[in-house]
């Protein structure tokens, strides 16, 4: 490990492969990463991506079949997730690594109050009684900075705004004490200033309890705010990963520079014309045996289509897959 | 006689206001209206781009539809290149239906997935012309040109085309009549970031190739700030702050254009350390009972007394800027403006401290 932190989540070669009619979907090909402990990891891409299949691949979360985890290992206290007993996976989620997913209102139970729905995971992980649960979920809800606790835990999920209810379903994460929390889009469905609420509670909180997030996210502008590192991805695999404040002073990856560039700003200069990334992500039907980017891609030549590039160190704890070296301009050494 | 300096108004827009009835109990007694739009103001001249941006529910979805009288509107005018629409009867409106069309928000549920993409933008044809079946065939091919889509696939379903390409069909079909007004709603909302810019550089050619006037409805405050001539800014069914792009961008006035740009996520991580945010407490209140005065007053960081009993004027502070707060009511020259606006930084700066003291 570089930076001498303990992974706390170690990823080695994940493939995840989804079956439809007349063939394969390869939604995620040989992912690595680890995860440091206490640190933000915020992992970009754009819808079909893979971002969020690989986080649910991880905790067993995909319906198999059509999901099929075919590949990898996912190192977490000693063990291999991918390979432990349900009952084992059942006491890992939620309970150690909680999760947050993108839209409040689907994901949690419209039919119970949001009191019951805290104490769930406190009285099935914790083994706590109906009254050390109702204190404790009380305190989750005051942490997440919900006024008048008490009483909203008698509420129904539609009681609440939809900012509320992202800070009920981060309460719910957070009731085990968990060391590793993902979180997949969990600002997407908000309002910029809800949003911005919940990004300023999510490092609060990161800080206080020093515990590992994953955020994905699709977008760059959330990740600059809040990650402490950063991953890449496209086509269903990592294309770059560094330190934030590196990918975005010195993006290495075609991918990543494009995508900077076709975001508009809302502070500084104004483009004349967005800059636009031609044509559209890829759909891979099988193993990619060339880069994914390549079409979209203004520097790729012809190693590009012979060979799918691996992820070159290009130092400061900072790699990018592409054969193309942007700081000498030319083909890298490899 | 066109004037280059004053271009003409193709929209005026006075007054608009569309409440929804609520009815409840046992009779379905009408106890009470949602002011989704309520009282809306404003121009769009010819050939420029009217940015109008807010949170979800605050009404600018409803005021886009309710300016194109898909809805029969409370109360207000609608003069639409000089045509009061505002009351005019469904048979008249028909016919002014061909200058001012609508691209939607999502593009899977406003293309008919039983019908080709041939049909589905030959519709508008088949309604408002008499051409005949070869010279439509023609006028849908060159349409599917002029925005990007490949002739070949004129016999297939909106299934077989991806989000962006789906979003140009919708784009296609509102352009089948020639309009000179399209009101866009939220277009790029429903596509990935590296698909929105094409659509909007798709919208700019076009605009340019054709002489379109815009109503561009949208949450992302920096795509508007790239596409809009003006912005107009609105907040639980009230425009609370229109100026032009640079200045509203530049140095906005009131306290909740000030807040929303500065909850925007920069990619620039520096940036996130250094600017100095405002983060809004609490939600939207309802639009079935908005609070007293004016709207911002239970989320504003610079409220004043007067905010909490008096409904602020929509007035015009400096040329070509409008605002409706209290702490420029007695702005007259440039410098009052400037005064009044760190006024509002200083009030929500002494609020942010007294937070932290409490």
């Amino acid at each position: 490990m570089p930076n001498g932190a303990q992974p706390v989540l170690d990823v080695q070669g994940l493939k995840t492969v989804f079956k439809i009619r007349g063939g394969e979907v390869h939604a995620v090909n040989d992912v690595s990463f680890d995860l440091r402990a206490g640190e933000l990891l915020g992992v970009v891409g754009e819808s079909g991506s893979g971002k969020s299949v690989t986080m649910m691949s991880l905790l067993g979360l995909l319906p198999t079949p059509p999901a099929d985890v075919r590949d990898g290992t996912v190192t977490f206290q000693g063990q291999d997730l991918l390979k432990v007993d349900a009952e084992t996976l059942r006491g890992v989620r939620g309970g150690k690594i909680g999760f947050v997913f993108q839209d409040p209102m689907t994901s949690l139970n419209p039919v119970y109050n949001v009191g019951m729905q805290i104490m769930e995971p406190l009285r099935k992980h914790m083994g706590m009684n109906k009254k050390q649960a109702t204190v404790r979920a009380k305190e989750l809800l005051e942490l997440v900075g919900i006024p008048d606790a008490e009483r909203r835990l008698k509420d129904y999920p539609h009681q609440f705004s939809g900012g509320m209810r992202q800070r009920v379903m981060i309460a719910i994460a957070l009731a085990c004490d968990p060391q590793v929390l993902i979180a997949d889009e969990p600002t997407t469905a908000l309002d910029v200033t809800i949003q911005a609420q919940i990004l300023e509670l999510m490092k609060d909180l990161q800080e206080r309890l020093g515990m590992a997030v994953i955020w994905i996210t699709h977008d760059l502008g959330v990740v600059a705010g809040i990650a402490d590192r950063v991953l890449v991805m496209y086509g269903g695999q990592i294309v770059e990963q560094a330190p934030t404040r590196e990918l975005f002073r010195d993006p290495q990856h075609p991918y990543t520079r494009a995508l900077l560039k076709t975001v508009p700003r809302v502070t500084g200069g104004r483009e004349e014309r967005l800059a636009i990334i031609e044509g559209q992500p890829p759909i891979l039907g099988e193993q990619p045996t060339a880069c994914p980017f390549r079409d979209r891609c203004d520097v790729a030549f012809d190693m590009c289509a012979k060979q799918n590039p691996p992820r070159f160190d290009v130092g400061n704890g900072h790699d990018a897959a592409c054969f193309y070296d942007a700081r000498t301009g030319g083909p890298r050494n490899a | 006689m066109l004037d280059d300096t004053k271009p003409t108004k193709l929209v005026e827009i006075d007054n608009l206001k569309m409440h929804f009835p609520i009815h409840t109990g046992l009779f379905r007694r009408h106890t009470g209206d949602v002011k989704a739009v309520d009282g809306v103001s404003f121009d769009i001249f010819e050939g420029e781009t009217l940015g109008l941006v807010g949170e979800s529910g605050c009404g600018k979805s409803t005021c886009g539809r309710a300016a194109l009288r898909l809805y029969d509107i409370t109360d207000g005018s609608i003069l639409i290149d000089g045509d009061q629409i505002g009351d005019m009867s469904q048979k008249d409106l028909r016919t002014k239906r061909p200058t001012m069309q609508m691209v939607f928000q999502d593009p899977q549920a406003s293309l008919n997935p039983r019908m080709t993409v041939q049909a589905i933008i030959q519709e508008p044809l088949d309604e408002h012309t008499s051409l005949s079946a070869s010279e439509k065939r023609d006028k849908v091919l060159e349409l599917m040109d002029q925005v990007g889509l490949n002739r070949k696939f004129a016999g297939r379903y909106p299934h077989a085309f991806s989000g962006g390409q789906r979003q140009r069909i919708g784009i296609a079909r509102a352009l089948a009549l020639n309009p000179r007004f399209i009101v866009c709603d939220e277009p790029i909302a429903a596509l990935d970031v590296s698909i929105q810019a094409q659509v909007v550089n798709l919208l700019e050619d076009l605009q340019k190739e054709f002489g379109l006037t815009y109503l561009f409805i949208s949450h992302d405050l920096s795509m508007v700030r790239h596409i809009a001539t003006r912005v107009a800014v609105m907040y639980l069914g009230k425009i609370v702050e229109l100026a032009p792009r640079e200045a509203l961008y530049a140095e906005p006035l009131h306290p909740y254009t000030k807040a929303l740009l500065s909850a925007v996520p920069e990619p620039d991580p520096d940036l996130h350390d250094t600017m100095e945010r405002t983060i809004l407490t609490g939600d939207v209140p309802s639009p079935a009972n908005p609070p007293k005065g004016c709207n911002f007053c239970t989320r504003c960081p610079a409220v004043m007394d007067i905010c909490k009993q008096q409904e602020p004027d929509y007035r015009e502070v400096l040329p070509g800027r409008y605002v409706a707060c209290h702490h420029y009511n007695d702005v007259q020259t440039a410098a009052d403006s400037t005064a009044a606006s760190e006024a509002s930084d200083q009030q929500s700066l002494s609020n942010i401290k007294n937070e932290k003291t409490n």
